[in-house]
């Protein structure tokens, strides 16, 4: 790896802070072409969750299911920066970070009705799912536990010199974990390449940030270990695509972890069950009215006149239909077969 | 076309709720996202929002309505410029619901009757291999060998803990590896076990062979949550996808006179998890060969150690491919009087009893359980079927321990060759005590296998409880 020569940088503050896009850095943001593909992706979570909920409250995904709602922008700004070889790990809400992995709607969805055909044989749940061929290494339900194991990808990357770099997501609510700063100390002690993402929707559950959080500037929960921190417009799919050009362009190349932190916000509850009544609904609607990731992009592709009307409406067709055919899927996929309990729980020895 | 909304799930739990109010009403024009009612679930007042555009045709289930069954339809909804005629078509899927009602009372008895498949039986064709050429070493150097042994095979693998590079190991088990393999392969952590114990887990998901060294076991503790739910649950919850192999070892079990911290047994604890393998080595051979096959195994495996075994000197095999099945026992010492189970230090007790037992003319079966999950129950119903009766030894609480797992093994599978109750030699039941009297009190002591033995045989009567 070339990149790697370049890896002495001084622990002085002044060089932890990331450049602004500006003459030297690499970072250009979105061009018209990819903000559209962003459009579609993240359209696609939006109606693939509004579906799952929809199954939901049929019955027929069971258990805890927590939607991406809202927090669309993030994954798929930065999932725009991605190499073959980088890896992704996040938490328990996690659909949108495996459509924006690039995986299957069906499987995903199957997984959620528990059938055969999910991404785990119908045996993880909306919480358990993988795809290694995809990168996407979870989909994990205990909060913080992610963080080292993200930690630990990093680590096989430099290990193994293949120039990846482990996306690492999750909450506000993580990031009063212990085991996340053991993670930071070890990722910043070894220049592991890894981006932490805290996606702060302002609750951990249904308790705020302001009643949980010493200091609520997540971003600057590095500083101790001497990891850069930025905070970001996790509404903008341009601004969360452009500080994760700039990210991947400082944990590739070698200089260690650096964290982002999105500041974004779910419309519906912590999970199902959840009525969130700890917000008020003006909160909600104000989010939703002006700052909606995806209403903001259409205005803006519509203002640049890259889109007219009738291209959105061939979108969401398009969308549509393959959210349709998801659900249908997932439905029609049979429940595993019984002799799959025992399968799974140990590989054979070679 | 005319659309019905049903009556949701709003919690894992859900079955039925109140219907507690209507936001809207017939006639009504809604877009996707608006709130159309108000919904009491078991665990609290829900607001149902609508998922299609269209207008309100017709309200089915009235306001303040209690006990709605989930899936009943409550409301019609028309798509825009559709009329009331519509609403017929309903009429029926009210029928089909009522019919679906009916058919999951059927169902619910059907699933009482649905026989589990049976659990499948391990099966190990593996036999014990030999030992070829030897050479006496301590089995701190027999874990060492083994590890780089396996790190000079396969560059995957690497080493990680506290004190395992510089200062050559906490006790001494990784001397010399860092000057053969350097700093990126033999790690130095700080002390932050729930941390390098994720990290470990990541690194295999990432297609490394991780060591990850406990100073000692009592601190694997912080980590439980990365060895269980990380570790060993992520194969099976992925459906195969995301193989872990990984291995945890250090020092468990007894030491000496460091009060009930660091003193404990976790042998039941990670036996009792599916999802990865644990093994408790004794001899040196043990240890090579059990560490060789832990780290080549694609599975989790927990290397238990003996802190108090570290400078035992045995004959150990030369040989850099002398690798144990995982799963399968070793008999010591025949006989065939008692069957004497033990695993780590309390094998080198159990053979002392068997000695003793010898010269008051009862002969004691000694076995090596070398593996704690999977347990080679074989090896010891065959056994038992033999001699009749059982002792079980082990440093760990009597609680749900070992010996209680053998001994219903014993009843399931051969309680008609039962002479005697099982017998359990156990660490007594409480945290482990500093003062030397007290600690030696708490521990299973050769005698008492040699009572237990006694009493399993009916020699001698009086000694048939523990003094």
């Amino acid at each position: 790896m070339a990149a790697s020569k370049s890896a002495t940088v001084k622990r002085s503050a002044s060089k932890l802070k990331i450049k602004k896009t500006s003459k030297g850095s690499v970072a250009k943001g979105p061009s018209i072409d990819q903000q559209i593909q962003f459009y579609k992706q993240m359209l696609l979570i939006r109606r693939f969750e509004e579906r799952a909920g929809q199954l939901y409250g049929m019955g027929l995904i069971g258990g805890f299911c927590h939607l991406y709602i809202g927090q669309e922008a993030v994954v798929v700004g930065l999932q725009g920066n991605v190499i073959d070889v980088d890896t992704l790990i996040t938490s328990y809400r996690d659909h949108g970070h495996m459509l924006a992995s690039d995986m299957d709607p069906k499987g995903v969805m199957a997984e959620l009705t528990g059938r055969v055909d999910g991404y785990s044989r119908g045996k993880g749940g909306s919480m358990h799912m993988f795809s290694r061929e995809k990168g996407f290494f979870g989909g994990h339900g205990i909060v913080g536990a992610s963080v080292p194991i993200g930690t630990g990808l990093a680590f096989s990357h430099k290990y193994s010199e293949d120039g990846g770099v482990n996306f690492c997501y999750f909450g506000d609510g993580a990031t009063n974990q212990g085991q996340v700063y053991e993670s930071f100390n070890m990722a910043a002690l070894w220049k592991l390449p890894v981006i932490y993402v805290i996606e702060n929707n302002k609750y951990g559950m249904g308790t705020s940030i302001e009643r949980a959080s010493a200091s609520t500037d997540l971003h600057r929960r590095g500083e101790a270990y001497g990891i850069p921190g930025k905070v970001i417009d996790g509404m903008d799919v341009a601004a969360v695509y452009t500080a994760g050009q700039e990210a991947v362009e400082y944990a590739r190349g070698g200089k260690g972890p650096i964290i982002l932190e999105m500041k974004t916000y779910r419309y519906r509850g912590h999970s199902m069950s959840d009525p969130a009544k700890y917000r008020s609904k003006e909160e909600l609607a104000k989010m939703r009215g002006e700052r909606d990731p995806i209403d903001r992009l259409r205005l803006k592709l519509l203002e640049c006149k890259a889109l007219d009307e009738e291209a959105f409406k061939d979108i969401d067709k398009g969308i549509k239909a393959r959210v349709t055919e998801a659900a249908e899927f997932a439905q029609a996929s049979p429940e595993p077969d019984p002799i799959e309990l025992f399968t799974d729980v140990l590989r054979d020895v070679a | 076309m005319a659309t019905e909304i049903l009556m949701p799930a709003l919690s894992p739990t859900m079955t039925e709720g109140t219907l507690a109010k209507w936001m809207v009403k017939e006639g009504d024009s809604i877009v996707a996202g608006d709130i159309i009612a108000e919904i009491e679930t078991d665990k609290a007042t829900m607001e149902l929002e609508a998922v299609d555009d269209g207008c309100i045709g017709k309200i089915i289930v009235a306001a303040g309505t209690e006990g709605v069954d989930v899936n009943v339809p409550i409301a019609i909804l028309l798509e825009e410029g559709e009329d009331a005629t519509a609403i017929a078509v309903s009429a029926a899927s009210q029928r089909l619901t009522a019919e679906n009602n009916s058919a999951k009372t059927t169902k619910v008895e059907r699933v009482a009757v649905v026989e589990r498949p049976a659990t499948p039986k391990p099966v190990f064709d593996a036999d014990e291999p030999e030992l070829g050429p030897t050479t006496e070493i301590t089995v701190r150097e027999a874990l060492r060998d083994a590890m780089a042994e396996e790190m000079r095979k396969d560059e995957a693998v690497f080493l990680m803990g506290e004190e395992v590079a510089e200062y050559q190991g906490a006790y001494k088990v990784s001397q010399g590896l860092l000057e053969e393999f350097s700093g990126k392969r033999v790690i130095d952590t700080p002390i932050t076990e729930q941390g390098f114990a994720g990290l470990g887990v990541g690194a295999a998901f990432g297609n490394l062979k991780p060591i990850i060294e406990f100073m000692t076991f009592n601190f694997a503790m912080q980590a439980i949550d990365q060895i269980i739910n990380s570790a060993a649950k992520t194969l099976y919850m992925s459906g195969g996808q995301m193989g872990c192999s990984i291995v945890f070892r250090g020092p468990n079990g007894a030491g000496s006179r460091v009060g009930a911290q660091h003193s404990q047994c976790y042998g039941a604890w990670y036996a009792h998890i599916p999802g990865h393998k644990v093994v408790a080595p004794w001899s040196g051979a043990d240890a090579k060969g059990l560490m060789k096959a832990a780290i080549r195994d694609p599975n989790p495996v927990i290397v238990l150690e003996n802190e108090l075994m570290y400078g035992s000197k045995f004959d150990v095999p030369t040989s850099d491919e002398y690798v144990l099945p995982i799963g399968k026992a070793k008999i010591e010492r025949e006989g065939t009087d008692v069957t004497i189970t033990a695993f780590t230090i309390m094998v080198g007790k159990a053979l002392e009893a068997a000695e003793q037992l010898g010269e008051l003319g009862i002969s004691a079966e000694v076995i090596n359980l070398r593996s704690l999950r999977p347990l080679d129950t074989e090896t010891i119903i065959k056994s038992v079927q033999k001699t009749n009766c059982c002792v079980s030894c082990e440093e760990g609480f009597p609680f749900s321990g070992i010996g209680a797992e053998i001994s219903a093994q014993i009843m399931e599978n051969a309680f008609d060759w039962l002479d005697a109750p099982v017998a359990r030699v156990t660490g007594v039941d409480v945290p482990m005590p500093y003062a030397a009297n007290l600690e030696k009190l708490a521990l299973p002591q050769v005698e008492h296998i040699v009572e237990a033995a006694k009493a399993a045989c009916y020699r001698d009567y009086a000694t048939r409880k523990r003094k």
